[in-house]
């Protein structure tokens, strides 16, 4: 089966590249240019992921967002110009699932839908998480790397956690200090940037370059799945 | 008359100079009476009725009507601003509101009665003060003004009708009227409207017929009036005939010089002179010769003295004083050089017998004059001699045991040589203590040392010893004449030591002028200049003080160079009006005398650069003038310095404007070339391209995309880093974060290096705004990138040094070109590699987010070869020691 891809995007030019590339990915794409058009479409179609542009002419693409996730968990992805990381939050703190910032290689937008898509897919499946050479038992709270067993410390692990369930997509720093510290520690981010650090040291090769547990300056962190 | 009749170039210059000082000022128009009564507020509304009807915005400033009908009835056509009323002494009284007219600003304002004095708490000791700063704000005055308010003219009043004005006025500031008119009134009239009760209502006039307006009175009132009308009108002539260029009917070397002293005289003659001069149309110095003294002269004979050079300044007249010891010398010798014509010098009423014994300085200067006119003029009264202070005050203790002593031990001496010496020979041991004396103290201890010699010398050294009997009398000879000798000695000893110590004095100030000058000559900062300007003035003259320097042209307590403010904010308005009018206020002036502090004007060339505000007025006000005007050329040089910089950087601007317009269109052209050329042949020659010539173009689509969006984000974000608009978001962040989103975000940039990151786990978090940092970052890691070759290392390191965390980006490359580290954090500058394409704006950005951060970029070559860039930002609030939490 194709999976559907509703559009919201008043640009013009980013339709007419979009339309074609998503087909020949076999997606099977429903276009909307206001974000009225686009909550209107979104609830007749039921489509399986939504890419979302904030800038729109009716409405902020905030409200776009909000409506949706009044009634559906389907994945939504931002399309938002580089260096509007306020914005970028301000989607993913209203439910927004990732964002890809414009201009995007087209090769990046893919792999963004294909992580959003395997993770509905996966809502409630395996309990044990595989990146690299990392396990990640939930259940059972043990944590691997390269098949030998990593300690660490329940606020560490608590991190990972928070990551592997959200895996794929950006996390943004409040939503991690809000689910691991507490909402009374909201701007405590040094918090986060510790732990990070040493969660870091246990499980990436080169914590300098991590491959996993990546770092989106102004956002927050993204644990890849692949 | 000459036959060259074109007027000299200076004198239209300082004409044009006038004029357009004029054009900018508000016109002041006098209306201008013998005596109260004569009309001249009735003359001035009318004149203001007639304006206001010709269109003109004309407000009633401050008008005293003293309740006349027809005054009144002007008054009600006329917009009238509110009095302000002014607390003294518990009772309210009403004043001129001169904040008030300048924020109404009309085009014409009437202020009544020029020479009233303002009420204490008022901006300005007078009121013609408020009127000069109308003037000044462009607002048009008409105002009015009694003849005997005059300066010039006080004491002539004050000995016609035996009434002593306080009151007075400048005479400059009717020499400054644009025009005066004169309001006449025949006294008979003027006596009759009195009659009638016009003027003053009942009780009031018949005692102001007895006092004031008395028939002879009123007669040499209005003859003065009508003279210094007439003067007026006669400068105006020669004002006229010098800018048509007619011929002077004389030659206008005339120069006055009036001699002052410390008698009460000398204010008489300087107004005396102010009149000479205004008549021949000269110019008049005022010359006051310091003798060594003076400085022994009481206090307040001292103030007087200084109070007749203002005097004398307030008239228009130059003051001056010479330091020497003879004052007829210092006269003629100083008129030679200043070309003097003529000199004015009082008459000594003394006694015959006097002047048998001294020679007046009228004398001396009558016979060495030579072709110098001298016109001396009698003194009214010299009643008051000038008081000599000997220096009564009591000597201390110490003094006095000390005086004692030596004449005590003089006498020892005198009696262990007794035998061997003839008493006149004794009598000199007894000279050299009274020598001894007064080379140690005072006038007083030198006095009583002479007169103890004398009676020790007749009790011990004359026989019959013991007794102050004397057997022969020719000892009387020994002791008058032994006590004037020693008289005289102490006098003078004393004398020269007193020269001598102010000689020193004034040589220490010279010293510290000139170590003062030189000190400021080395500083390169206009507010280091001015803070240790106002530091060693503080030291100088004991005496707490503060620069205050302006900001776009506002004077703020904010930027002072003491740290503790020595005035209350609240008193800036009155830094300020010093500022933008260029003279002193506060406490000890006339102006806003209220205040904690005294504040003087820093300017140069006419251009203010500063105020500076002492805590009280110091004894050498003068002094500090000196001073104030040596740091404000410290300033002033620093200014040009600067504005030579700016004008230089803007230059460079321009220069940098041309190289982005050159580098925009070439930068943004390349790219756009290279994607239309391949998008277009894919398009159109699809078919015939081969499978790789297609993945080519398109690769080169992408990759040229992907550059011009680089130089688009860059010209954008150096605009919005330009303009302000980057608010920054500070955070606490880990380096090793930073650098690996960095590093991600580089990955093909970066691959065809090698790249090394040495970041110690020990590095405490540093508060940035991460996108901004990453944006440094990227820069540095790109032009690492860009000017090296494939292959090469390109290392990233951090580590704390000192009290900042460093972040260092090096490389293997060529490094910087000689001079060029220092220029490379310029907008457009581009490296001198050859091949390498970029706008220039990478470091530029880079280093304007690192200075927002607080922190230093610095650009250098590394010894082992490569270039370095090398990024400080402090710690302190903005690090955080690593570690769990």
């Amino acid at each position: 089966m194709n999976a559907e891809v509703l559009l919201i995007e008043d640009d013009p030019q980013i339709r007419r590249f979009l339309r074609p590339a998503l087909a020949a990915e076999n997606y099977r794409v429903y276009e909307a240019v206001t974000a009225a058009e686009g909550i209107a479409q979104a609830s007749a179609r039921q489509p399986d992921i939504v890419l979302l542009d904030l800038g729109l002419p009716d409405r902020d693409g905030l409200t776009v967002i909000g409506a949706i996730r009044g009634w559906s968990q389907m994945p939504i992805l931002v399309l938002s110009a580089r260096g509007q990381e306020s914005d970028k939050i301000a989607a993913l703190d209203a439910g927004a699932d990732d964002f890809v910032g414009k201009p995007f290689a087209m090769g990046e937008l893919l792999a963004r839908m294909r992580a959003a898509l395997r993770r509905m897919a996966r809502v409630g499946s395996s309990a044990v998480f595989h990146v690299g050479g990392i396990a990640v038992d939930l259940a059972a709270r043990v944590v691997t790397v390269n098949g030998v067993e990593v300690h660490l410390t329940p606020i560490e692990f608590k991190l990972l956690q928070t990551m592997v369930r959200h895996a794929g997509r950006v996390v943004t720093q409040r939503q991690l200090l809000n689910e691991v510290w507490g909402p009374q520690h909201l701007e405590e981010s040094q918090y986060l940037r510790v732990y990070m650090g040493q969660l870091r040291r246990k499980l990436e090769a080169d914590p300098a370059r991590p491959r996993y547990l990546r770092t989106e300056p102004g956002v927050g962190y993204r644990l890849m799945t692949e | 008359m000459t036959g060259d009749e074109r007027p000299n170039p200076d004198d239209l210059l300082e004409r044009v100079k006038e004029e357009t000082a004029r054009a900018k000022r508000g016109r002041l128009k006098v209306f201008f009476g013998a005596s109260a009564g004569v009309g001249k507020t009735y003359a001035m509304l009318e004149a203001a009725g007639a304006q206001q009807r010709a269109g003109v915005d004309v407000v009633a400033g401050y008008v005293e009507t003293h309740g006349r009908k027809e005054t009144e009835a002007l008054l009600a056509g006329l917009e009238v601003l509110p009095r302000l009323e002014v607390e003294y002494k518990g009772v309210r009284v009403p004043e001129f509101d001169l904040d008030g007219a300048l924020a109404r600003h009309p085009v014409l304002m009437l202020v009544d009665e020029l020479a009233h004095t303002n009420a204490a708490g008022s901006r300005h000791a007078k009121r013609w003060q408020d009127v000069m700063e109308l003037l000044e704000a462009g607002i048009s005055v008409y105002t009015t003004l009694n003849v005997q308010h005059l300066e010039s003219l006080n004491d002539v009043v004050a000995q016609v009708t035996g009434v002593v004005v306080r009151e007075t006025l400048p005479d400059s500031v009717l020499d400054e009227a644009d025009e005066i008119e004169l309001v006449d009134l025949p006294a008979d009239d003027l006596l009759r409207r009195l009659d009638e009760g016009k003027v003053y209502a009942g009780e009031q006039a018949r005692r102001a017929t007895e006092n004031f307006f008395r028939p002879g009175n009123l007669i040499a009132l209005r003859e003065m009036a009508l003279r210094r009308t007439a003067d007026r009108v006669d400068a105006q002539m020669r004002d006229y005939r010098r800018q048509h260029a007619i011929g002077e009917t004389w030659a206008v070397s005339n120069r006055l010089m009036v001699c002052v002293g410390p008698s009460p005289f000398s204010a008489q003659l300087v107004r005396a002179t102010a009149r000479l001069a205004a008549r021949f149309d000269a110019p008049w110095t005022a010359v006051f010769v310091e003798t060594p003294g003076f400085a022994g002269l009481a206090g307040d004979i001292r103030a007087r003295v200084q109070a007749t050079l203002r005097l004398a300044e307030q008239l228009g007249g130059t003051p001056v004083t010479l330091p020497a010891s003879h004052v007829g010398g210092a006269v003629l010798q100083y008129a030679r050089s200043a070309n003097v014509t003529t000199i004015v010098v009082g008459k000594p009423r003394e006694a015959l017998w006097l002047r048998l014994f001294r020679h007046s300085l009228v004398d001396e200067l009558l016979r060495d004059s030579g072709d110098i006119e001298i016109y001396a003029i009698e003194g009214e009264s010299v009643a008051e001699r000038t008081r000599r202070r000997f220096d009564w005050e009591a000597p201390g203790v110490r003094e006095l045991v000390g005086t004692v002593g030596l004449v005590g031990l003089c006498t020892v001496v005198s009696l262990l040589l007794r035998e061997l010496l003839a008493p006149v020979n004794l009598a000199m041991i007894y000279l050299l203590g009274v020598i001894g004396v007064a080379m140690r103290s005072g006038r007083s201890d030198a006095f009583l040392a002479s007169l103890l010699s004398v009676a020790a010398f007749d009790f011990f050294c004359v026989p019959p010893y013991g007794t102050f009997a004397v057997a022969d009398y020719e000892y009387v000879v020994t002791f008058v004449a032994m006590l004037t000798v020693a008289l005289t000695i102490s006098h003078l000893t004393v004398s020269i030591r007193r020269q001598a110590e102010r000689a020193a004095q004034r040589e220490i100030r010279t010293q510290a002028l000139y170590n003062f000058a030189k000190d400021l000559a080395g500083e390169t900062g206009a507010f280091e200049a001015a803070r240790r300007a106002a530091d060693s003035i503080a030291r100088l003259f004991g005496c707490p003080a503060m620069i205050l320097l302006p900001d776009a042209g506002k004077i703020s307590f904010r930027r002072r160079t003491s740290e503790r403010s020595l005035a209350p904010s609240s008193e800036e308005p009155i830094a300020q009006w010093v500022f933008d009018h260029g003279q002193k206020a506060g406490k000890g002036t006339d102006t806003l005398s209220g205040a904690t502090a005294l504040y003087l004007p820093l300017q140069a060339g006419g251009s203010p650069l500063g105020v500076l505000a002492l805590a009280a007025a110091p004894e050498g006000l003068p002094q500090v003038e000196v001073f104030v005007a040596q740091a404000a050329l410290a300033l002033e040089r620093l200014r040009s310095a600067q504005l030579l910089r700016d004008s230089e950087v803007r230059m460079r601007t321009e220069e940098s404007r041309s190289s982005l317009l050159s580098a925009v269109s070439h930068d943004l052209r390349t790219p756009l070339a290279s994607i239309t050329g391949a998008a277009t042949s894919l398009r159109d020659q699809w078919e015939k391209l081969p499978e790789d010539a297609r993945n080519e173009l398109l690769e080169s689509i992408a990759e040229e995309a992907e550059r011009m969006g680089r130089l688009v984000h860059n010209l954008l974000e150096m605009t919005r880093l330009d303009s302000g608009a980057v608010e920054i978001h500070r955070d606490w962040h880990s380096l090793e974060e930073l650098v690996g989103a960095t590093l991600e975000r580089m990955t093909k940039v970066l691959a065809r290096h090698v790249v090394r990151t040495s970041l110690p786990a020990s590095l405490p978090l540093v508060r940035v705004d991460d996108v901004l940092m990453q944006q440094v970052l990227v820069n540095l890691l790109e032009n690492a990138a860009k000017y090296t070759p494939p292959g090469t290392e390109v290392e990233i390191a951090a580590f704390v040094e000192e009290n900042a965390v460093v972040m260092e980006v090096r490389d293997r490359g060529p490094g910087f070109a000689k001079d060029e580290a220092e220029h490379v954090f310029e907008k457009f500058y581009r490296g001198k590699t050859d091949g390498v394409r970029g706008v220039g704006l990478g470091l530029a950005i880079s280093q304007a987010i690192v200075q927002a951060h607080g922190g230093r970029i610095a650009a250098s070559n590394r010894p082992s070869g490569g270039a370095v860039v090398r990024v400080m930002l402090p710690v302190g609030a903005n690090a955080l020691a690593a570690g769990p939490v």
